[in-house]
């Protein structure tokens, strides 16, 4: 047993399903920074993500193309982020209910749009999901080759996005026009930002990022769509967030965390050793929660997170 | 370019926020109309179907009250602490919590008479889940944590924790499956309506509506907390102890949600397993936004919400329309109510530039 897990095998397996499983969080923890960074909390992820995951399983099941599916996902996310933007942004309501009020909108949805199509069949249909693309010449270096260079191009993607992402909040002028807007919305009236468009726009932004997280699970980590395939996904995302102080990089390695002992707990499973795997499950929710208390009072917290904006207020 | 802007009203006249609420409900089932048309399915037929299913008959209806005690529990466990601006996300984990306890208890004294034990894991149950809501309000008041992240995350950890219960000391002998042993008979809630599942925590969750608007307008304590609410910094400096509100809120709000979980093992499932709740904990926050945070709104919302449930069921047999549709009519009677209590306070004005 020991051996089996200081195998080079093993430890190549863990760290592949480590940045696979961390794959859907860090997507979904930049959409949510994007949002946060520009003043808007977005509690909708886990339905959006939801809504996600089921749009691009029915696309693709019905049209057998995974990268439409990955499109229409997308789009679904933007839709949802956009009635989140006029409720919470324009109609000013708050920020929680109207993010709680979208993922239980979006879990009813979801469902109700995928028993529509599908039926109630015996055994939930299945896609032939995405496969992992090996790069040329850095998937044969021996550990790191096959476990970072041998995954999906999602999963690509999603390593791409976070410098992407990092750069164009803090080393561009919209980046700096977002970052004000989330911060001193009344400042970047004054400058001459429109401050709810630049909001709606982060939200958006955000929401295509939680489809494809969504999309993600259904079309490469997994085939076929699950009532409950998020499993919370969204809400750790929203953790990662603020353990990651709003910046994207940070973040990411609060998805590797949770990523590395999601995989290690399924590993020692199937090897059969005899954890309570619950507990495993549990670490990263405590882990979490202590990094919480560290980080509180230092955090960074966008200034005008929560609040909407409204011009007549100014000053009152 | 059309403008558009949001200025306050002038207060409007009592009636209106009584109307507010039904007209509300009526939106919602119109908007409702759409993807049930999307469904194929037949408006009246489906409508007749959710009204008929939920209260056409004594079964269907005595079967929408039974499914309306662990709403309306939620529910006023979201609206309490949410009126303090203790912003529990964790209803479901505490429910949990509630739902382990009363099974420890109720497996644990088998030898106790009914009117000693189901008391037992009554007071057991509310307390379990108050203590876990408390700890996500001890960090706040202690450490400033966010409490929306805290109570969230708080639901899984209690979520693994009956999950490593399940699979471990709890699992029934000889039981593959995360299910525990059956709770004691005398731990069962005694039913009250012959032939049916109409039971002791139905009219105790009716009640509580009654206790909890009590506490909240009749009480110092109700005063303090809807002062830390408002404004914790006037509320501090006007003598309160705003961490004590805060503690206490947090203890009553997880009690109540805890109950909820006390009432689905001892009135419905009598065994613990992982699907002790289709999510009430969260459902009582949207409850708690479409009962305004009042208690008898909360309890009306409630009662709405188990009407779609239970009639969602018949709807989906007579007229073809999947049984999901209850989320979705959910998800929209929770905006269109938002947006209802906003032109309550303020009107929105157009203006072409």
């Amino acid at each position: 047993m020991i051996n089996e897990i200081f195998s080079l095998h093993f430890l190549t397996g863990l760290l592949g399903a480590t940045l696979r499983m961390s794959t859907p969080i860090i997507l979904a923890t930049l959409g949510e920074i994007i949002a946060e960074r520009s003043g808007v909390l977005n509690l909708g992820i886990e339905g959006t993500m939801l809504f996600g995951a089921a749009i691009g399983f029915l696309t693709t099941l019905s049209t057998g193309s995974l990268w439409l599916g990955v499109l229409m996902a997308a789009l679904a996310g933007m839709l949802l982020a956009l009635l989140m933007a006029v409720l919470a942004v324009y109609l000013g309501l708050s920020q929680h209910v109207s993010g709680l009020g979208i993922t239980l909108f979006a879990s009813g949805l979801s469902m109700f749009i995928y028993r529509l199509v599908v039926g109630s069949p015996t055994t939930p249909p299945t896609i032939t999901p995405f496969t992992p693309v090996a790069i040329p010449l850095l998937s044969k270096i021996p550990l790191i080759g096959p476990s970072f260079f041998n995954q999906y191009s999602l999963t690509y993607f999603t390593w791409i996005l976070i410098p992407v992402v990092s750069i164009f909040l803090f080393r561009t002028r919209p980046g700096l026009r977002i970052r004000t807007v989330g911060q001193n919305p009344f400042a970047a009236d004054t400058v001459g930002v429109n401050v709810n468009l630049t909001r709606t726009l982060c939200v958006i932004a955000g929401g295509a990022f939680f489809g494809v997280a969504g999309a993600f699970l259904t079309l490469a980590q997994q085939n076929m769509f699950l009532k409950d395939v998020i499993g919370g996904r969204g809400w750790i995302a929203i953790a990662m967030t603020i353990f990651g102080n709003w910046n994207p990089v940070a973040a990411t390695g609060g998805a590797l965390i949770f990523g590395f002992l999601d995989a290690f707990q399924l590993r020692m499973q199937s090897l059969g050793v005899n954890l309570p795997f619950h507990v495993f499950l549990m670490i990263p929710y405590l882990v979490t929660i202590l990094a919480l208390i560290g980080v509180s009072g230092k955090a960074s917290v966008p200034a005008g997170l929560l609040k909407p904006y409204r011009r007549e207020e100014k000053g009152g | 370019m059309i403008h558009m802007s949001i200025i306050k009203r002038k207060p409007l006249p009592g009636w209106v926020r009584v109307v507010i609420p039904v007209a509300a409900v009526v939106v919602t089932l119109i908007l409702a109309a759409i993807p049930i048309l999307f469904a194929g399915g037949n408006l009246g037929k489906a409508y007749y179907a959710l009204f008929y299913g939920a209260l056409g008959n004594r079964f269907n209806l005595l079967e929408t009250f039974v499914k309306s005690s662990p709403l309306i529990l939620t529910g006023l466990a979201v609206a309490f602490a949410f009126r303090a601006r203790f912003w529990n996300i964790g209803a479901e984990g505490q429910l949990f919590a509630g739902a382990i306890m009363a099974t420890v208890v109720g497996v644990a004294f088998p030898g106790l008479p009914a009117y000693i034990l189901v008391p037992f894991v009554m007071v057991s149950g509310f307390l379990a889940g108050g203590l876990w809501a408390a700890l996500p309000a001890f960090l706040k008041t202690k450490w400033k944590v966010d409490d929306v992240v805290t109570t969230l995350l708080l639901n899984y950890v209690m979520l693994h924790i009956m999950g490593s219960l399940l699979f471990g000391p709890l699992q029934a002998p000889g039981s593959s499956w995360p299910i525990s042993v059956g709770i004691a008979k005398a731990a069962h809630y005694p039913v009250l309506i012959a032939r049916s599942r109409f039971h002791l925590g139905i009219p105790l969750a009716f009640a509580l509506v009654f206790v909890i608007w009590f506490i909240n307008s009749k009480t110092v304590f109700g005063y303090q907390a809807k002062g830390v609410g408002i404004n914790i910094r006037a509320a501090a400096f006007g003598g309160i102890n705003t961490n004590m509100v805060i503690l206490k809120t947090a203890l009553i709000s997880g009690g109540l949600a805890g109950l909820a979980g006390v009432g689905e093992v001892c009135a419905i499932q009598f065994h613990l397993l992982m699907d002790i709740s289709p999510g009430y904990g969260y459902t009582g926050i949207v409850i708690a936004m479409l009962g305004n945070l009042h208690p008898i709104g909360v309890g009306l919302a409630a009662f709405f919400f188990s009407i779609i449930n239970v009639g969602a069921q018949t709807m989906s047999r007579m007229a073809g329309v999947p049984v999901y549709i209850s989320g979705v009519i959910e998800g929209v009677a929770l905006m269109v109510m938002l947006i209802f209590l906003l032109l309550l306070e303020y009107k929105i004005r157009w203006k072409r530039s």
